[in-house]
């Protein structure tokens, strides 16, 4: 190992144990590297380099006295979306850029216990709201494979900073895909979590009913280690469940033995790349080669209808939850309105960016006196029916794998003018938050030397399966231990 | 479905947004393209079948009303664009 920046979180934890190295040490080469690479990936909006090494020098005396838990000393990146006390949380908007929130998320509250260092926030798409990051108020982020794509979104900054070992880990939030398909573009691990394992609070609200905070890691071992510690219940989030946590880190089990896991043909859509299909045969083999038993002929029929569900749902709930943005209690207030609704609506116009306000308008429309029905009834219908579907295929299986994306990393630029190519990049993702069950995607294959992902879906709140699959199969291949040539 | 200029107008005021002429005429194809490919849930018999609001297992969640401190109240307006007399301020409403 040449650099600390590098390391993974399980690595990093043996040598700050055994005092091989400090936290100081560590934060300093993640630092560095960002200093290096940063102009080319623009993946970070605040770096809170002087608090960071504050924070290690603190650490590195607790960890001389034994003090030492498995995140304790290890710089983490957040996404903007989470709240962080005291350093600015924007979304990537205007209409927040200088929001400094008076409160810790629940998530960053659980990583502080654990004396993580927290290294500062990093670029996604406004609100959330994209496939590509390129919907950031401020720039968009570059993917450390080949910087003229997309790292996908919305968590790209995340993505493409844990890939580029900008971060040792990061975490991110995932409404349709935003862990996910990032993690895929990126060549990364990311996990959606069971809707109600982990807690929403400090999370600032896209769609409440599908939102979930997820790590972004470098591999499966470190993911489990990431959700061991964020996961469970939370009084201040009604929607968190009171089940126990389990010890992720008891399902890394190098074989699949037992395990049935089905291949629903309803995700190789139309315009599936070749590649992408090629890899994920591929990688389905190998599975198979570990010990389970794989159904090729799983049925998911209603996986037609997930994109327009979501693409209802998701806007409708945004913008209901948006509308707080007024201008009032905090955020951008837009100057010289001469009463209370054009102060509102100027505010709006200039706070928010293009897909935001689409989003909105997507929203308003759908839940407006005449079309709720035909709309967002409907779309709430087709939940019923998807999650259905779910519920009887994980009568039969364990597990479902498919590809995280259709394609690999895009252009920059590529979708940006239209909107429905860039929705359809949710394709694979978005049905999961719909049904509210984890699925987490790995690094699975290279297409001209642009990652692959795949997606390994699981029954609620049994995240512990797909992990051992994950796990399984990062040790049977070498995916995960590639890294971009910046 | 085609979403006309004043129709886009119309929902830009319900979502207390001004919106550009150039914006209006934007969202009125590129909506109507998006209505357009949500007409695939007509094809879906959804008679019968309840609505999903959330996919958790839980019902009404309770808890004791304990009395607990608040944030400061200089730490909650520090974020306020405006403030008078450690209040919001905002323009009138009834004039």
């Amino acid at each position: 190992m040449s650099e600390l920046y590098q390391l993974t979180i399980h690595e990093a934890h043996e040598l700050l144990k055994q005092r091989k190295i400090s936290s100081v040490e560590l934060t300093k080469s993640v630092l560095r590297r960002i200093s290096q690479i940063e102009d080319k990936l623009h993946a970070c909006v605040t770096i809170a380099d002087e608090s960071a090494l504050k924070q290690a020098k603190k650490i590195d005396d607790c960890i001389k006295n034994g003090d030492i838990a498995p995140l304790t000393g290890i710089p983490v990146l957040v996404k903007d979306i989470i709240c962080t006390k005291g350093i600015r949380t924007t979304c990537c908007s205007k209409i927040l850029e200088n929001f400094v929130p008076p409160y810790d998320a629940t998530v960053i509250e659980k990583l502080k216990a654990q004396k993580a260092v927290m290294l500062g926030k990093s670029n996604m798409d406004e609100f959330a709201m994209g496939s590509s990051t390129e919907h950031s108020a401020f720039f968009p982020t570059h993917n450390p494979w080949d910087l003229s794509r997309v790292p996908g979104g919305s968590s790209g900054g995340p993505a493409a900073a844990v890939a580029s070992d900008e971060s040792i880990y990061a975490l991110g939030s995932d409404t349709g895909g935003s862990v996910r398909q990032p993690a895929a573009l990126c060549g990364v691990v990311g996990l959606k979590p069971t809707y109600g394992r982990v807690s929403r609070f400090g999370l600032v609200a896209f769609a409440s009913s599908l939102d979930q905070i997820g790590p972004l890691t470098k591999d499966v071992t470190d993911c489990t280690l990431v959700m061991n510690t964020i996961a469970g219940h939370d009084p201040k989030d009604s929607t968190t469940v009171q089940y126990p946590v389990p010890d992720y880190t008891q399902h890394l089990i190098p074989d699949l033995k037992g395990l049935r896991v089905g291949i629903p043909e309803d995700y190789y859509v139309e315009g599936m790349q070749t590649e992408v299909r090629t890899a994920l045969e591929v990688a389905i083999r190998k599975l198979e080669e570990l010990g389970a038993k794989v159904d090729w002929e799983a049925s998911l029929p209603h996986t037609k209808y997930a994109l327009a569900a979501y693409y209802i749902l998701a806007p409708s709930e945004a913008s209901a939850n948006l509308a707080r943005y007024d201008g009032v209690k905090y955020g951008f207030s837009a100057p010289n309105a001469s009463n209370v609704i054009e102060a509102t609506e100027k505010t709006r116009q200039f706070g928010f960016g293009i897909e935001v306000k689409r989003r909105i308008m997507l929203g308003t429309y759908a839940l407006s006196a005449g079309y709720y029905e035909a709309y967002y009834l409907k779309a709430q219908k087709v939940r019923t029916l998807i999650r259905q579907e779910f519920d009887q295929a994980f009568k039969k299986y364990d597990a479902l794998v498919t590809p995280t994306s259709p394609t690999v990393a895009f252009k920059l630029g590529e979708k940006l003018e239209d909107p429905m190519q860039m929705y359809l990049s949710d394709v694979c993702t978005l049905p999961i938050n719909i049904a509210g069950v984890p699925a987490i995607s790995i690094p699975a294959g290279f297409a001209d030397g642009l990652p692959i992902g795949m997606q390994i879906i699981g029954k609620p709140f049994d995240e512990g399966t797909i992990l051992r699959i994950a796990f399984a199969y990062e040790q049977a291949s070498d995916w995960h231990k590639r890294k971009p040539p910046l | 479905m085609k979403l006309s200029y004043q129709q886009v107008e119309h929902i830009a005021r319900l979502g207390r947004l001004a919106l550009s002429q150039a914006e209006i005429e934007n969202f009125s194809l590129q909506l109507s393209n998006i209505l357009e490919n949500f007409e695939i849930l007509q094809q879906v018999d959804t008679t019968h079948i309840p609505p999903t609001t959330r996919t958790n297992p839980l019902q009404n969640i309770f808890r004791e009303d304990e009395v607990a401190e608040s944030y400061p109240q200089n730490a909650i307006l520090a974020n306020a664009p405006q403030q008078e007399e450690n209040c919001f301020k905002v323009k009138a409403i009834l004039e």
